[in-house]
């Protein structure tokens, strides 16, 4: 077990606790970075997939991991991105400037969402941006003049000047750099004022408040820059996908989004990814086991649902902390062999609250 | 100038009179204590200063400054720093954490550089660090500095609550019963601090609190409360000894 001596306010705002930490995301990265020289294209095409949806998750974890607000209408900014980047595309506006206008549409809308959202908590939150995500599938539906309806859009292959992205290496190291990008800002973020202002507002809005934190304007800013790097995902997700379609965006895609951020772990990036990683292997593993025990025929996405809701109430159950828990429990039995005991993270009764607002 | 003044305020709840035209003066550096029976309206006067609620009628003035109906989050940029009956702490974050949230109002950094994380917004950390580790130091809390809140003791953390209050840098601290929940050792602590904090920190403190030991100690005047009303004001002796406060305490 390493314990750091800290000599310096600085070692405490580092993006690494110490220089082991350091190296092992280093290591990460080259892995990463290695990656297509290792792997086939169907499993390098996976990991292009945790990394997009790794990038929505982390928009979804600073939102309902760290704000603390609820949403289940995600996949409409995933769709705002990605008809967004399709559209302008199709019209011939280059990949520099189209991927971050479906960033900024995707957080426009999301902005449009927060502020009528400020006065919604919870549950009511929930039914309000499950409506709003009805809203907006039903938008892609009907107007056909520009989102084609259920004709759907084929998006070309991306390129960046004379630089194409048609292997499927190139547009994975694209998918990696935009994640680490991601995570990077994201973590910068939590390091800072706003950050701990969007923590504040979930452990106690009302101390929040009276410390001067304008609840309005960090919730508003919560679900800009969630929404904003979900549609950056969906962005990204377009061109992977290569055709969107309404039905690519329902509900089913909300709530598998929501699993990320959960199974992987509320309250931490790591989580994002984990559960990124969680979604994508799933639906595979489940294929493999179906080969396995010989089961043939449909039904592939009754049983994905069905597992995906299983799980999530497993861990809902037995490990709120999600995977990234449970991967700091497995690090500390290992650390700590063989004193670890399972008191040392059993959950603390948490005490009454004082006045609430309404 | 008093630093803060009341006047004829009053906060009606349907048909219930929580305050009732109270009126008092907060003189500087001083330990101004409100004492009075469950339900007489002390933390409703807390709730009105914070803005947590609206005035139905009076004034709240704070260095001669109208507050009555400024936002909620604006109360803390006056200099105005509050605790709570039960402790609210962000209970997922760190001691630190917690008391740079209470330095938010002083933060000027913008929401681009910090996704940045630009060497000026490196800066800024540095310097409300050192802030919060003035508090850290003052009470004594380097030993928890990085454990998360909801897992210490309810002693500890209603200290890191105070922490957090004077990591803002107020010139107005309130505090809701700074003793509920306390043990003997602990209250008489969190006495040397109040002390502390008026004297050497020359902040006001304007307080909630039942202990009446507590209250002798700290407090140079009194303000009683029943029913939402002010029924005595003075100096303890003299509140202790007013008729209608052994009336509100003990019935009839």
């Amino acid at each position: 077990m390493h314990v750091v001596r800290k000599t310096s306010y600085e070692q405490d705002m580092q993006l690494f606790a110490h220089r082991g930490v350091a190296f092992w995301y280093g290591v990460l990265v080259l892995a990463a970075l290695l990656a297509p020289l290792a792997l086939n294209t169907y499993y390098l095409s996976l990991l292009t997939f945790v990394c997009v949806y790794a990038v929505a998750g982390v928009g979804l974890m600073l939102l309902t991991g760290y704000a603390g607000q609820v949403s289940l209408g995600h996949a409409a900014f995933l769709a705002a991105g990605a008809y967004t980047e399709a559209i302008l595309q199709a019209h011939g506006i280059p990949f520099v400037l189209s991927l971050p206008a479906a960033a900024a549409v995707a957080a426009a809308l999301g902005l449009a969402v927060g502020i009528p959202a400020l006065r919604l908590t919870g549950i009511y939150l929930a039914v309000a941006t499950l409506a709003f995500a009805f809203i907006v599938e039903e938008i892609l539906t009907r107007w056909e003049s520009v989102t084609r309806g259920n004709f759907g859009i084929a998006v070309e292959p991306l390129a960046i000047g004379p630089l194409s992205f048609d292997a499927e290496w190139k547009f994975y190291y694209l998918a990696f750099g935009v994640l680490a990008a991601t995570l990077l800002a994201a973590r910068n973020l939590l390091r800072t004022k706003t950050g701990r202002a969007l923590v504040a507002l979930r452990d106690s809005a009302i101390a929040a408040q009276s410390f001067g934190v304008h609840l309005a304007w960090y919730k508003t800013v919560a679900f800009g820059l969630s929404a904003g790097l979900t549609g950056l995902a969906g962005a990204l997700y377009a061109h992977k996908i290569a055709f969107i379609s309404p039905e690519q965006f329902t509900v089913m895609v909300s709530v598998e989004l929501l699993v990320i951020v959960v199974v992987g772990g509320l309250g931490s990036l790591h989580g994002a990814v984990f559960g990124a990683a969680f979604i994508v292997v799933l639906p595979q593993a489940i294929v493999l086991a179906k080969s396995a025990f010989g089961i043939s025929g449909g039904g592939q996405a009754a049983v994905d649902s069905g597992v995906f809701g299983l799980l999530l109430l497993l861990f809902m159950l037995y490990e709120a902390q999600g995977l990234y828990g449970r991967w700091i429990k497995v690090r500390y039995y290992l650390e700590l062999f063989p004193f670890y005991r399972r008191a040392t993270f059993r959950r603390q009764k948490t005490y009454a609250r004082t006045e609430r607002l309404q | 100038m008093s630093l803060l003044a009341i006047d004829n305020l009053s906060l009606h709840f349907g048909g219930v009179r929580a305050v009732e035209d109270v009126s008092f003066r907060v003189e500087p550096q001083e330990v101004f204590t409100l004492i009075g029976p469950n339900g007489a309206g002390k933390t409703s006067i807390f709730n009105l200063i914070s803005r947590i609620y609206d005035a139905h009628a009076g004034r709240i003035a704070f260095e001669g400054r109208d507050i009555t109906a400024i936002a909620p989050h604006e109360v803390a940029q006056r200099g105005i720093a509050r605790t709570f009956q039960n402790v609210e702490l962000f209970e997922h974050a760190t001691v630190l954490e917690n008391l740079l949230l209470g330095r938010h109002v002083r933060f000027r950094t913008r929401l681009p550089f910090e996704l940045l994380f630009t060497p000026s917004v490196r800066a800024e950390e540095r310097a409300h660090r050192e802030k919060v580790e003035e508090v850290i130091d003052f009470l004594e809390l380097q030993h928890y500095r990085d454990s998360r809140t909801g897992n210490l003791p309810y002693g500890v953390r209603k200290v890191v609550e105070l922490g957090r209050a004077l990591a803002s840098g107020p010139k107005l601290l309130l505090l809701d019963e700074p003793s509920s929940g306390l043990n003997t050792e602990e209250t008489e602590e969190m006495s040397f601090w109040i002390e502390d904090i008026t004297q050497e920190l020359g902040i006001t403190v304007l307080m909630i609190e039942h202990d009446m030991a507590l209250v002798r100690e700290v407090s140079d005047r009194v303000l009683a409360l029943n029913y939402g009303r002010i029924i005595a004001a003075g100096d303890v002796e003299s509140v202790q000894a007013h008729p209608e406060v052994v009336r509100a305490y003990l019935g009839e």
